[in-house]
């Protein structure tokens, strides 16, 4: 006996929406396995997780803080995931462009222009394309696979971060804490609310959002990335560029990222340390594939990770459990939904091995 | 030691983490299954057989339940991508963030613990050869099983109906099927293999190279193996080859140090970094040869008997 | 003995096998005799091939048993068929590029490579089905390739051998010396199954024919006591429908499409490389090309289309509308007047799980659907109304997926997409391959009115009847090479298959000899 999956006519609608909550179920039934293994009560854990993380104001404009870099990063490389074009150096695109926008503060540390913000957001931008660029030239120029550059240029970013802050960008006064002077007001995001961290910036996953459905759903650029995604013979008889298409999507996404590096270091950070990037990059593929790499679904997506995200600090508290469990969760999440989307353009049937053969279809 | 014996002891030693994952990633995707879990198979494996080691103070034991951890997390991959005909990328990413995920929560309580070392074997005669022999003779005994399997791996590909099998499973699932030999076992036993010696690279890596466990102590070597079947065109003289040039150049650091040279050391720390990205370009240039050599159905998804 | 033979050999009774969109065979009976050479007959989309796979063993029958010499039997792979002595050879051939003949045949067949290739050479001579063990798949003709299938077969216990639509690669000289080995097949007893669409094919080979329309046995019947009339009304339920030809005029001054001297090597290692080709279609024609699939067709196509450019190929190679276009792309040669039908439906020609909307929007978006870069939906959808509705597309509208749609209504879609383009020179690689007779018909008869106008039109076809029923000229390809240019009123299907075949024949011949000298030994 075993499971045979149909291909269905058109793919079930139904099953696009229960996918999401099968996997968010599946992967809280087997981290609690996990939570069990460990010793942690699960009970407390999840409600650490999902509940904790709406119980103050403070708590939920955290939420929001870590919402907006996923956002941002996750709807960019939604876009080349469609295009199949698999950057998955979000991270090392991120670190450019907090080194990039530091650069400002960190040689113009007296300075109070006006300027220095918007300078900062440019550069920042650039580092990142920059850095994404270089994938999509190998890739195009000497057919270089993108995976395997994106994931190098990320460890390589990090070593040039770790190189800064031990060296030249040093904070002398900073008792030889590998981290840059912190930033004068001028090159920092206002803050919405006094007391909290959620800042400006906030507007700019926002604004991006937007503009990604309407590329996506309205524009013809955007037909042209999903053709090629599809079916790479159909978008060549058609005459859509595959490196165009590359080049689209690395360099929408670094410039994504290139923006959430800026915003993390000019906004709750203050300046250029070690951990600059939380992880966002790798989460933000889990985001992308969360909402079904559609616009709209990324910003449920987001959102949730970022509770999970803001539930894992609070249950490293209360529960003792280690951070290392919204990894596996994260983890967890990715796999479960990739398995459970079969069920949207398949029919799962079980054969039966029997003489005369029945066979049993699923709704 | 002069600094050339302890290059080349050392590489010795750093290619067999390369060699291992390589190996297993090559039969994976000769059975055109296109496995990018190999880091985080690796690190979970690295995590048990550290924590088994140290506990039990038994390598045999350690490497035996990094073996399992390995063929554990690559068949998570493999019922994924297999049965349920998901996205053989995606899903590698996915196994890959879940096993970095687990290997952390797996090792936490022995964070920066170290075991010890078992030390080499000695062949008489050829470890007493002077200069030679103490630098190629008296490794651990993995090393030389991991050439050995090379070895074994190469004429089983070329030479036997189970590669036969596992190749006609990479180049034309359709076919390979209509012959009659059943595709999606054979692939998974084909990711199973590779599951194995990933964990055995990883076991290798935590508990004999560098015999201490640390978070994200495989910091890519994972990436450099699936990377090192690319360069090795799918031929397993040319990984093996690709595994040591590998094991040198990660040794970059070390060397720097021991010559005092005023390179920073982050710049040598990507070094296997920018290798990679050069070599694969080079590679890469060549789209009619990688064709030629790559498994045709490298990365598809075969949806069982189906196709009409 | 004669009432042995009576007993059937093998037996389908009630045998269905359904898919998502459609019941492929739906209770099928049919009785195979020991050596009787039993035609299956339906137009495409039948559910011949579906059948033979079940009876191999390659997919699994939803209901209905099989029964072997009288016994039931479970079929639930290829290796039981191969055991109880069935054997197939396979439209789409099932072997592996990359390896040689004796090695493919080693997949299947127990011994060691020197013994296999022993054999190989000498069943080879004896039903004159020559290849060379040693030689590696890809680079054999299709031809050879069927030749090792069937060889294949021979090596294993036969008793029951499988041919689905064997002929369709073969030009009609090979096609003789094909029912010359299933002859001597049958004369050892072996039964065989030949799965096909073409009528005189079937009278002049097979004693039994079981005839398939819409996944139902239509009839049973002895080809040779029935007219091809007959047949045919039992095939689709009516006589095979003609294309209506006009006298029309060719406009012999300028030609609409050029081809001058171009020659490519193809950077795919199994591809086949194009020298020396020279061509002119003119206004108010339609030039087809023949050949053998593998011949360098796809590669001539993607050049022809702009899909492949070369960087050192002259602007002046090819020239459309009077215009060099070999350094320009698709869509700068779409904007000349151009307009194409690739031979993939799925995948090239159509987005599979998109839209016939958004498969509208794949080449016709030059017609007022996009406007600063937005997407006009109404524009499209009329688009695809008017498409759907002219060339009478079976569908559920305009947003029924493309891979939802059956093999013919998908292709006159497409067809029909190009065509209202308006092109002034329209390219069609094998626009009725494995589609149904009336939307064969329908698509022919569309090239013709296209042509009627003033319209150039280039056609290849692997399928000699239909350039003989289109084309006012015709070239052959083979190995990369194209032949002179010939008037289709002037040559038989017979000259074509002596251009198809190329030298191949007289050094088939010479290792004829070779085989035949080392037996004397």
């Amino acid at each position: 006996m075993h499971i045979k999956f149909e291909r269905r006519i058109q793919y079930s609608k139904t099953m696009l929406v229960l996918v999401p909550v099968i996997t968010i179920l599946l992967s809280i039934v087997a981290s609690s396995v996990v939570l069990l293994a460990l010793g942690k009560s699960v009970l407390l854990t999840m409600h650490s997780f999902f509940i904790a993380p709406f119980a103050t104001f403070y708590s939920i404009t955290e939420i929001f803080l870590k919402f907006g870099p996923l956002l941002l990063i996750a709807q960019a490389l939604a876009v080349g995931f469609r295009a199949k074009v698999w950057n998955i150096g979000a991270e090392g695109q991120m670190v450019m462009g907090a080194i990039f926008a530091t650069s400002v503060p960190v040689y113009f540390v007296d300075s109070t222009s006006l300027l220095l913000l918007p300078a900062m957001i440019v550069l920042g931008a650039l580092g990142g394309m920059g850095w994404a660029a270089i994938a999509a030239f190998l890739r195009t120029r000497f057919n270089a696979n993108e995976i395997l550059v994106t994931l190098m240029l990320t460890s390589i970013a990090l070593q040039f971060l770790y190189y800064l802050l031990l060296g030249p960008w040093k904070d002398p006064m900073g008792f030889n804490f590998p981290q840059t002077v912190m930033f004068q007001d001028e090159a920092l995001f206002p803050t919405l609310f006094r007391g909290t961290r959620l800042n400006v910036s906030i507007i700019i996953p926002i604004l991006f959002t937007i503009a990604v459905w309407i590329f996506m759903e309205r524009r013809f650029g955007g037909f042209k990335l999903v053709v090629g995604g599809l079916a790479p013979n159909a978008a060549t008889y058609a005459g859509f560029s595959a490196k165009g298409a590359v080049w689209l999507s690395l360099l929408l996404a670094g410039f994504a990222a290139g923006l959430a590096g800026m915003s993390e270091v000019a906004g709750p950070i203050g300046q250029l340390q070690r951990s600059v990037t939380s992880g966002y990059g790798y989460s933000a593929i889990i985001v992308a594939y969360l909402g079904a790499l559609h616009p709209i679904g990324i910003v449920f997506a987001a959102f949730f990770l970022a509770v999970i995200h803001i539930g894992g600090d609070i249950a490293l508290v209360s529960a003792n459990v280690p951070i290392s469990a919204v990894h596996v969760f994260q983890g967890l999440l990715l796999v479960f939904y990739l398995a459970t989307y079969t069920f949207v353009n398949y029919r799962p049937r079980i054969v039966r091995h029997a003489h005369h053969k029945q066979s049993v279809v699923a709704p | 030691m002069t600094t050339i014996e302890f290059l080349l002891a050392g590489t010795m030693s750093a290619a067999t983490v390369f060699l291992l994952a390589a190996l297993g990633e090559l039969i994976a995707e000769k059975s055109g299954m296109l496995n990018l879990g190999v880091e985080g198979m690796m690190a979970v494996s690295a995590a048990v057989g550290f924590v088994i080691t140290y506990e039990s103070g038994s390598h045999i034991l350690g490497f035996a339940g990094a073996g399992i951890a390995g063929i554990f997390i690559s068949l998570i991959f493999a019922t994924v991508a297999i049965t349920f005909l998901a996205n053989q990328v995606a899903t590698g990413l996915a196994v890959g963030i879940l096993g970095l995920g687990l290997s952390a929560l797996i090792g936490r309580q022995h964070e920066s613990l170290t075991v010890i070392a078992p030390g080499g074997i000695h062949i008489p005669i050829l470890s007493d050869i002077p200069l030679i022999g103490p630098v190629l003779f008296q490794h651990n005994i993995v090393v030389y099983l991991s050439i050995l399997l090379a070895i074994a791996i190469g004429y089983c590909l070329k030479y036997t109906r189970l590669g036969l099998a596992i190749r006609s499973a990479g180049e034309n699932p359709e076919a390979a099927h209509a012959l009659g030999y059943p595709v999606h076992l054979i692939r998974y036993g084909a990711v199973a293999f590779g599951g194995l010696l990933a964990g055995f690279a990883g076991a290798y890596a935590s508990t004999i190279y560098t015999p201490l466990w640390a978070d994200g102590m495989i910091a890519g070597r994972g990436w450099i193996a699936v990377a090192l079947v690319v360069f090795g065109t799918w031929k397993t003289g040319r990984i093996v080859l690709g595994a040591y040039l590998f094991g040198l150049v990660s040794l970059g650091e070390l060397l720097a140090q021991s010559l005092g040279a005023a390179i920073p050391s982050q710049l040598l720390s990507s070094l296997p970094y920018i290798v990679t990205i050069v070599v694969l370009a080079i590679i890469s240039t060549n789209a009619a040869r990688l064709r030629l050599h790559a498994p045709y159905a490298l990365g598809e998804t075969y949806d069982g008997s189906e196709a009409r | 003995m004669a009432a042995e033979d009576q007993k059937p050999l093998l037996s389908l009774r009630n045998i269905t096998k359904r898919y998502p969109t459609l019941v492929a065979n739906d209770r099928i009976d049919l009785d195979v005799m020991p050596g009787s050479i039993h035609a299956v007959l339906g137009e495409n989309g039948a559910g011949k091939s579906t059948l033979m796979k079940l009876v191999y063993g390659v997919i699994e029958a939803d209901e209905g048993e099989f029964y072997w010499e009288g016994a039931p039997i479970d079929l639930r792979n290829t290796a039981t068929a191969r055991k109880l002595g069935i054997g197939m050879v396979f439209q789409h051939f099932s072997l592996f590029e990359t390896l040689s003949v004796v090695e493919n045949i080693s997949m299947t067949i127990p011994g060691n490579r020197r013994e296999l290739s022993q054999r190989i050479k000498e069943l080879g001579a004896s039903y004159h089905l020559e290849v060379d063990p040693d030689a590696l798949v890809h680079s054999l003709s299709v031809g050879e390739r069927q030749r090792v299938e069937i060889i294949r077969c021979l090596m294993q216990d036969l008793k029951l051998l499988i041919l689905d639509e064997p002929t369709s690669v073969l030009p009609p000289q090979h096609v003789r010396s094909l029912f010359d080995a299933l002859r001597k097949l049958q004369s050892t007893g072996v039964a065989i199954l030949y799965i096909s669409h073409k009528l005189e094919e079937i009278r002049e080979l097979c004693d039994t024919a079981t005839i398939l329309r819409d996944g139902k046995v239509t009839g049973t019947v002895n080809p040779n006591e029935k007219t091809s009339r007959e047949l045919a009304t039992l095939m689709i339920g009516r006589n095979i429908p003609h294309v209506v030809a006009r006298p029309h005029d060719i406009d012999t001054e300028n030609p609409v499409l050029k081809v001058t001297d171009l020659s490519a090597v193809n950077p795919d290692p199994f591809g086949t490389h194009l020298s020396g080709i020279n061509l002119a279609v003119y206004g108010g024609e339609i030039v087809g090309i023949a050949g053998v699939s593998g011949n360098g067709q796809q590669e001539l196509a993607r050049l022809i289309s702009g899909e492949h450019r070369l960087r050192d190929l002259p602007a002046n190679s090819i020239e459309m509308m009077g215009t060099p276009v070999a350094k320009m792309g698709v869509t700068d040669r779409r904007n000349l007047g151009f307009a194409f039908v690739p031979e993939e439906r799925l995948g090239r020609g159509a987005v599979p799980p998109m839209a016939l909307s958004q498969n509208a929007l794949l080449t016709a978006h030059d017609r007022g659907m996009v406007s600063n870069g937005f997407i006009q939906r109404k524009t499209v959808d009329n688009f695809t109304t008017e498409c759907i509705s002219d060339f009478d597309v079976r569908c559920s509208g305009t947003q029924a997926t493309a891979n939802s749609l059956s093999g013919g209504n998908l292709q006159k879609f497409i067809v029909g997409r190009e065509l209202m383009l308006e092109p002034k020179l329209m390219f069609a690689s094998q626009p009725t391959w494995g589609v149904d007779i009336g939307a064969a018909v329908s698509i022919r008869q569309r090239l013709l009115d296209l042509r009627d106008r003033g319209v150039a039109i280039l056609l290849i076809s692997e399928e000699l009847e239909e350039l003989f029923e289109v084309s006012d000229r015709l070239y052959v390809i083979r190995s990369g090479k194209l032949s002179p240019s010939l008037k289709t009123a002037d040559v038989s299907p017979d000259d074509i298959g002596e251009y198809m075949i190329g030298e191949e024949s007289t050094s088939a011949s010479d290792r004829t000899i070779q085989a035949e000298t080392a037996d004397a030994h």
